[in-house]
């Protein structure tokens, strides 16, 4: 298990290097900040200032290698645009963007794999045709068109819910989270459930797919035969044997709801990490760029491994890496 | 009982506004960007103001003369305190002048705006003497860009301890309360304010960059105002008793750059066959006329902008200084149009792309679209290709395109400024031309911005820049298309002073009588 680990986070750290050169490669390619940020009024002296004020006067190369130094002491360089370090700005709006993701995430699951047990087991009733029906809208609308849907019912008609921004926040562990507050639930309600929608139409897909197959399974049929309750055959015998995809699926997908809840952050200006993502990259903020990019590689990474540790738990055949290599 | 009354008056004096671009830093000189200065007018304050038309009013300084030429003295206002009861004097300017040229990793500094000042001399507490190495007409209108710190609070800061309110000490009508980048700017009322009482105790700024979520927050009353409407919007809006909409044409400008600098074909530019062209056809006056004559600016103000541009003959709406009321925008006459291409021998046109930004400037995409589409009518084969302004800008400054759609805004409201930047003669260590990307160059139009540079004058030297702008528009320099007019929706009940120069200001919206 610890050579596991240690080899995992090894071959992580390589793929951390080779995508910060990249980036730093991408956005040399695309233009020059310096375009960007500077006023057009200004003459010569101002953009050779300028250029210099911010490491961009440099070979290429050595910019780079001034990014790893300071990368190797926790320092990933300040941001062009905000003047404050990349890191900080990042980890400023992390916590906001993950508490989002987290609970569209629950949001999705518990409802996503009742209904896809509902679904699955009474395919050709009434209820179960109709959350079909109901998981492909949620699949093929597109997520601004929902979100500004939600905003004109629920803010513009109703007035129940604020239509932008995150709500009052408490300290937890030194961490603000704003699902305690009434305020907080309040602003969070829409976004979430916006970005709930596609995956959780997704869960109800994987779910009711791999109940249709495993109740026709020998051991299901062989443990209604026993006289199990429903309740045990359903819960033991079927859901955790479609489990394993499912909690694959749902690892990557809140990879992905972290890192790319950028058009629901901008519909209900969510003070999240995706906004500031899509302002950088069109300001050329490169330092901001490339720490985002590192820190949710990172966060995939972590996430990876948590799945990995919950297959083993769930199938006990699964061991993990070392002992697998070992045989 | 008598609680109830003052607190249902506190609240009304709050307001909630919705802003379109984030505001990058509180520290006063450390990014000029115009969401920037609009956000900082609200705390600091410059010597010299400029009201809703871009004039130059008195602010910190009551008069100014130019005593010579190289020197100027500022008498400054009395009893003018700063947010920390500190009282505002000329070491407040001397040491606002010392630290403009010195913020470190300014991505965009205010030194071009203090440059000129090579003395500067405290008569009395409340009079300054400023010297400049060459005779500096621009004087008065750069320092409208410099806005003053106390040097009390900010002899030992940085940026930072701005951002954090530390250090955010001014004069100006609102005070610091809060700042979150990216989200949201809080202020409170300065009830010492020299210049009386404001309309509002709070104002909370939030930062709602996507156009259809600052429509929302607004019909939903989680914002009492927004600006820049989306055009999509402005029908829907106006016709809706429950809000009202002002708006006011901008000092920005649309136009199109043509990319003079090769002999023979500039990029992008071929004849009908894909083949380069002998000649560089924009050098042609006659050509840049038939290309303006082309393009039929009311169709694209009315259908494109829904109504919200106004068609442009010059850089700058004639109202403001500099500009002359001789100039008319082209008259939309493909057939004229025609005749002049054949005259300068080009009887079958040629081929060109259209470059354009597709994030930068309102329906900019389709501007770049419509105008192929007109090009059409007069033999001239366009294609479009549009691309996020990261892009785009950087390849225009290379002139690695012909046909360039483009945009500038006059922030000092005159207009020999954007005649010297846009269509001087490209000598970027003289500040000419610096953003001459057609590299047009015309003589005497250089010799008559180069007298109004050092004409004190004031009416002379407005003939001169009018001359200027008469020499250059007649040439058909540069393509102007329209002017982009600025809107803001306010709650009924409200009604904001429109301005020219963009910006939001929580001074100017008031309750409406």
């Amino acid at each position: 298990m610890l050579a596991y680990t240690i080899r995992r986070f090894g071959q992580s750290f390589i793929v951390l290097v080779f995508m910060s050169f990249l980036v730093f490669v991408g956005v040399y390619a695309i233009g020059n900040p310096v375009e960007l940020l500077v006023n057009p009024q200004a003459d010569e002296a101002e953009r050779i200032r300028a250029t210099a004020a911010l490491g961009l006067d440099k070979p290429f190369l050595e910019q780079y290698w001034g990014f790893l130094k300071g990368a190797a002491k926790g320092d990933l360089g300040k941001s062009f645009v905000f003047n404050v370090p990349a890191l900080t700005l990042i980890l400023e709006k992390l916590p906001a963007t993950i508490e989002l993701a987290f609970v569209a995430m629950v949001i999705a699951i518990s409802l996503g794999i009742p209904l896809g047990l509902v679904a699955g087991l009474k395919p050709d009733s009434f209820i179960g045709r109709g959350i079909m029906a109901g998981s492909i809208m949620g699949f093929s609308l597109p997520t601004f068109w929902v979100g500004l849907v939600l905003i004109m019912i629920f803010s513009v008609h109703l007035g129940w819910l604020p239509s932008n921004g995150r709500g009052e926040t408490v300290l937890v562990a030194g961490i603000p989270v704003s699902f305690l507050t009434m305020d907080g639930i309040a602003h969070l309600a829409m976004p979430a459930t916006n970005l709930a929608l596609f995956k959780l139409s997704l869960l109800i897909r994987l779910t009711r797919a791999g109940t249709r197959e495993a109740v026709l399974q020998d051991y299901v049929k062989f443990a209604r035969a026993k006289g199990l309750p429903q309740r045990r055959v359903i819960g033991v015998h079927v859901l955790k044997n479609i489990l394993i995809p499912i909690v694959t699926v749902i690892g990557l997908e809140l990879g992905s709801v972290i890192a790319f809840a950028i058009v629901t952050e901008s519909i209900f200006a969510w003070p999240g990490t995706g906004k500031l993502l899509i302002d950088s990259i069109n300001q050329l903020d490169r330092p901001v760029i490339v720490a985002y990019l590192l820190v949710i590689v990172s966060l995939f990474v972590v996430i990876n491994f948590v799945v990995d540790v919950l297959y083993s738990l769930l199938d006990p055949r699964v061991r993990l890496g070392g002992a697998a290599a070992a045989h | 009982m008598s609680a109830l009354p003052t607190a249902a008056l506190a609240k009304d004096r709050e307001v909630s506004i919705g802003l379109q671009a984030a505001i990058t830093s509180m520290d006063p000189h450390y990014h000029n960007l115009s969401p920037n200065n609009s956000m900082m007018l609200h705390m600091f304050e410059p010597l010299i103001r400029r009201d809703a038309n871009q004039k130059p009013v008195p602010s910190l300084a009551t008069s100014w003369r130019a005593v010579d030429d190289l020197t100027w003295e500022f008498k400054l206002r009395k009893n003018v305190r700063f947010h920390d009861g500190s009282p505002f004097t000329a070491e407040d300017v001397v040491f606002t002048l010392k630290r403009v040229p010195n913020v470190p990793n300014s991505p965009s500094s205010f030194a071009t705006f203090t440059k000129p000042i090579v003395d500067v001399k405290v008569v009395d507490p409340h009079t300054i003497v400023f010297k400049t190495a060459t005779p500096h007409v621009l004087l008065p209108s750069d320092l409208a860009s410099v806005l003053i710190v106390s040097k009390g609070a900010g002899e030992k800061a940085a940026t930072e301890d701005y951002n954090s309110g530390k250090a955010a000490i001014g004069t100006g009508p609102y005070k610091f309360a809060e700042y979150v980048p990216n989200q949201r700017v809080v202020l409170k009322a300065n009830y010492g304010y020299w210049g009386g009482e404001e309309p509002w105790d709070k104002i909370t700024f939030k930062i709602l960059t996507n156009p259809a979520a600052r429509v929302a927050a607004l019909l939903s009353g989680d914002v009492q105002m927004i600006e820049t409407v989306p055009t999509s919007d402005i029908a829907k809006l106006s016709k809706d008793p429950k809000f009202n909409l002002v708006d006011k044409v901008s000092n920005r400008v649309i136009y199109v750059h043509l990319n003079q600098s090769t002999e023979k074909s500039p990029p992008f530019v071929t004849d009908k066959s894909g083949k380069p062209l002998e000649k560089n056809p924009f050098r042609d006056a006659r050509v840049r006329k038939a290309l303006s004559m082309g393009i039929n600016r009311d169709a694209i103000a009315d259908r494109i902008m829904e109504k919200k541009a106004v068609p442009a003959a010059q850089l700058l709406p004639d109202f403001f200084y500099g500009t002359s009321k001789k100039l008319k925008p082209a008259r939309f006459d493909p057939e004229g149009a025609k005749k002049l291409l054949a005259e300068a021998g080009y009887p079958n046109g040629f081929a060109i792309t259209i470059h354009g930004p597709n994030n930068r400037y309102i329906n900019d995409d389709k501007i770049a679209q419509a105008i192929a589409q007109f090009y059409t009518r007069i033999g001239v084969d366009a294609k479009v290709e549009t691309m996020p302004s990261a892009v785009y800008f950087t390849r225009a400054t290379k002139l690695e395109f012909g046909y360039m759609v483009l945009g500038w805004g006059t922030e000092s409201g005159e207009q020999g400024s954007s005649l010297r930047s846009l269509l001087a003669t490209y000598d970027r260590n003289k500040g000419m031309g610096v953003t001459n990307r057609g590299r047009y160059s015309n003589p005497e139009l250089d010799k008559a911005l180069t007298i109004a540079l050092v004409t004190m004058d004031e009416k002379k030297r407005e003939a001169l820049i009018q001359q200027a702008a008469e020499i250059a528009m007649n040439d058909t320099a540069l393509i102007p298309i329209h002017y982009e007019v600025s809107t803001w929706a306010t709650a009924k009940g409200l009604r904001y002073e429109a301005r020219t120069d963009q910006y939001t200001l929580a001074s100017g919206l008031k309750p409406a009588k």
